[in-house]
């Protein structure tokens, strides 16, 4: 597999205009950032944005290193149920 | 007996507590809290997002936590995702224990961290279209009674 699914939550998915996108892989962090529109970046960039690959948060997301078959996760404040 | 599930469609939380009360044979105490979709503010709709890849084993794990936290016999944890209309049960929680202590804390522990530790995003549709709903500061306080650390 040579893509990466980026699955948006939240209101972060009304910024993207979709709750799923794919991109080429591999992909860092660098490339996320850059793929994004500006707006969305800066949101998926927010210390309250939390990051995870494969269900699995990540402690630094700027230190993101997927490849092939990997999902991406941003998931912004929970709201509670 | 620990059963933790993610419903998209309406439920009735008697018709699953009944099963539960009667998979736990031998219990002193069984505590059931049913959350409903409040109507209030001109909510016409609420919706909930989830995850799948996080959501639900978040959801067991906390389970795993409040049985063992509360030596419990059971612990059934309902939640719905997708959209509800006021009136509607959104979460329900039952505990059995040997006595009503456990059974009734565990309930409450259970409802705090689900409240303000699950991954759900929600969303109400009102007269003038949908708003996402951001964390109350109440909810985390309400975990703070714990003393656990996220």
């Amino acid at each position: 597999m040579t893509k990466v699914r980026l699955v948006f939550l939240g209101k972060l998915a009304d910024l993207a205009g979709a709750q799923v996108r794919e991109m080429d892989a591999p992909l860092d962090w660098r490339g996320v950032l850059a793929a994004l529109e500006p707006a969305l970046a800066e949101a998926v960039q927010a210390d309250t944005t939390r990051t995870a690959v494969n269900g699995q948060l990540l402690a630094e997301k700027t230190a993101l290193a997927a490849t092939g078959g990997d999902e991406i996760a941003f998931l912004p404040p929970v709201s509670g149920g | 007996m620990r059963d933790v599930r993610l419903l998209t469609a309406p439920f009735r939380p008697a018709a699953l507590v009944e099963p539960f009360a009667r998979a736990n044979p031998g219990l002193g105490a069984l505590c059931t809290f049913v959350g409903e979709v409040r109507a209030q503010g001109g909510v016409e709709a609420l919706e909930l997002t989830h995850y799948p890849a996080m959501t639900l084993p978040a959801m067991e794990a906390l389970a795993a936590l409040a049985v063992e936290r509360f030596a419990l016999m059971g612990l059934l944890v309902i939640h719905r995702v997708g959209v509800m209309v006021p009136g509607e049960p959104i979460v329900c929680v039952s505990a059995a224990a040997c006595h009503r202590r456990a059974a009734i804390e565990a309930v409450d522990f259970t409802m705090d961290h689900l409240k303000s530790a699950s991954w759900l995003w929600k969303r109400e549709k009102r007269p003038d279209g949908w708003h996402w709903i951001e964390p109350r500061k109440e909810d985390h306080r309400d975990l703070q009674r714990w003393q656990l650390a996220q």
